[in-house]
């Protein structure tokens, strides 16, 4: 299989000017400036395949968008190596762009004042697709993502839900084979969000489609992608399975009491002294978390002699989310490889 | 070439979402037209003509110059710099075409949408309310339709130099209305260029200004005759070439150092 991304080594650096204070700073400022590099994106590399389906997550201000703009051929990196598609993305721009379809959720590509269509036959146009094609491959698109009634309608006037479809649309009508999407779900409903999901894994498998998504909507990356490459100011942080990661760090699991009667931590800990417990209190006095190893002579022992001794009204196994493991991750800073 | 046509219909069906901004804009042409003419008229007084140019040619100049000003005028260099300080440059550096020739089409489509909506209109009231002297002469009016050609595309590029100039100065709101006065003042909009001291005149004759006013104003007016068509169409030709080389030079570095404002 074939590399479709190929990054060695890259780096941006910006400058970012500050001011002096005081008018005098202000006068000053006229002719020379104070300025610090700031690193975004600090040496990283990585490689992805043909029809991989790719995450790309990180905090905000971690380095991805700017990753992706360079990937895009929109910024020129200060230092390392791009390969996207078999070319420099920003040296050739133009022959590059037409190898690749960019959504960027927080800005729109189609005309703010025409009508759906007329965006997407300028872009026909633009990317000179040849009208068979056109009408083969966009019949199918419109139908799945179900935009056929609003193609006559403004953009102005849609929802962002209806928007973020038809921008979706408008970054294939060309087929590539490449998409980068950033952002796409931000700010959309359960039922538009699964609705794209659907339609973005549908293309991945019609079409061998390459995605390399951001979101910060971790449902997004655990629906579709089955790797992910975490940023951390700048740096790759983790780059694997999505398995693997929850695996590594979702180790233990909590058990969640809701007792009818007080109870006390020393209690507590007395009944369960056999195995190795963490109790926790939790939002009241009657309800408390057990932390413990996730193994089942552990979690049934654990249970078993809690509620023989005390009567409880609820009772819950909670395992760690995605999320509660990458904030874990963030709060300690490095990734441990199991 | 399919893509540039296209572009140019998008635009103008954009102008035609909101053509009824054009309306009141062709009642500010006609008073602005009218205002001159009576402030002219006042400095005529009973003169037969002044700097070679009679009443008649004088209000027609006016008339063709603000008309004309219509085709020409765009606002691509306000709509580069709002696409860079919104980010929205991002979106079409993702795109298969230069950036600049796109803008200019935009620029055209819209030039086009006002010639045929706005002037001709504007030209028919204009004609019946003022005294205007409409030229009979087949090569004239090829001889204007030209020059407002050469006049379009160096005010384009100008306004693509100011835009692009957002690309270092994030905020350059002060230097395109700068422009736009210095433009109308010294493309002879306001005042035919004939009417300024000498030594002004020699500075304007090496700036590329008077190409975008003056020059089809008096072609159209037959201020100009015989071989001094020949020299201004060549002089605004020289111009058109010449810009092409500092709107690249500042595109590439533009390019450079692009940095997308906001994300």
């Amino acid at each position: 299989m074939q590399n479709i991304i190929d990054v060695q080594g890259l780096k941006k650096e910006f400058k970012s000017f500050s001011s002096r204070s005081g008018l005098k700073g202000a006068f000053r400022d006229l002719f020379t400036r104070n300025y610090t590099i700031k690193t975004a994106v600090d040496d990283i590399s990585f490689t992805i395949k043909k029809g991989e389906m790719v995450g790309y997550i990180g905090e905000n201000g971690a380095g991805k968008s700017t990753s992706i703009k360079m990937l895009t051929g929109i910024l020129t990196p200060t230092d390392g190596k791009i390969v996207v598609n078999g070319m420099n993305p920003h040296k050739e721009r133009e022959k590059f762009v037409k190898t690749i379809g960019v959504v960027f959720g927080q800005r729109s590509q189609l005309w703010w004042d025409i009508a759906v269509q007329e965006s997407f036959r300028l872009l026909k146009k633009i990317y000179n697709v040849p009208d068979q094609q056109y009408e083969e491959h966009m019949k199918d698109v419109i139908e799945t993502l179900d935009i056929g009634p609003l193609l006559d309608k403004p953009v102005r006037k849609l929802s962002l839900g209806q928007r973020m479809r038809c921008e979706l649309a408008a970054a294939l009508i060309h087929n590539p084979p490449l998409l980068f999407l950033d952002e796409p779900t931000i700010g959309l409903d359960v039922l538009v969000k699964l609705k794209i999901r659907e339609f973005l894994k549908r293309i991945n498998e019609k079409y061998g489609t390459t995605i390399l998504l951001t979101t910060h909507d971790l449902s997004d990356i655990e629906a579709l992608c089955e790797r992910v490459v975490m940023l951390d100011e700048g740096k790759i942080i983790y780059d694997g399975p999505l398995k693997e990661l929850r695996e590594n760090w979702a180790e233990g699991k909590q058990i969640q009491f809701q007792f009818s009667e007080e109870a006390t931590l020393e209690e507590l800990q007395h009944l369960t002294q056999e195995h190795l417990v963490v109790w926790e209190k939790g939002e009241s006095d009657l309800v408390w978390v057990a932390s413990v190893e996730a193994e089942e002579t552990v979690i049934s022992g654990v249970i078993g002699k809690v509620t023989a001794a005390k009567k409880i009204a609820d009772l819950k196994i909670l395992e760690i989310s995605t999320e509660e493991i990458i904030r874990n991750i963030y709060v300690e800073g490095a990734v441990r490889h199991g | 070439m399919g893509k540039y046509i296209e572009m140019i219909r998008i635009r103008f069906l954009m102008m035609l979402a909101y053509r009824t901004n054009y309306y009141s804009g062709i009642l500010i042409y006609s008073i602005n037209i009218g205002a001159y003419y009576f402030l002219w008229s006042a400095i005529y007084g009973g003169k037969e003509n002044i700097q070679g140019l009679s009443i008649t040619q004088m209000t027609t100049y006016i008339a063709v110059a603000w008309m004309a000003r219509a085709f020409y005028f765009n606002n691509i260099d306000r709509e580069i710099a709002m696409e860079i300080k919104e980010g929205k440059v991002a979106v079409e550096m993702v795109r298969p075409y230069p950036y600049l020739n796109m803008k200019m089409m935009q620029g055209l489509g819209e030039g086009i949408f006002r010639l045929l909506f706005f002037s001709v209109p504007g030209m028919i009231i204009v004609a019946l309310v003022f005294p205007i002297e409409l030229s009979t002469n087949a090569s004239t009016w090829l001889f204007f339709f030209l020059s407002i050609t050469f006049s379009f595309i160096i005010n384009t590029q100008i306004n693509l130099l100011a835009g692009i100039a957002t690309f270092f100065l994030f905020n350059n709101d002060g230097l395109i209305r700068a422009k736009r006065v210095v433009i109308d003042l010294f493309s002879g909009l306001i005042l035919p260029l004939s009417f300024y001291p000498m030594w002004a005149q020699n500075v304007m004759s090496y700036l590329p200004f008077q190409g975008i006013s003056y020059i089809p104003s008096m072609i159209f007016t037959e201020g100009f005759k015989g071989s001094q068509i020949y020299e201004a169409l060549l002089n605004q030709a020289i111009w058109s070439l010449l810009l092409i080389i500092p709107v690249y030079g500042l595109w590439i570095l533009a390019k450079r150092q692009l940095v997308v404002q906001g994300g």
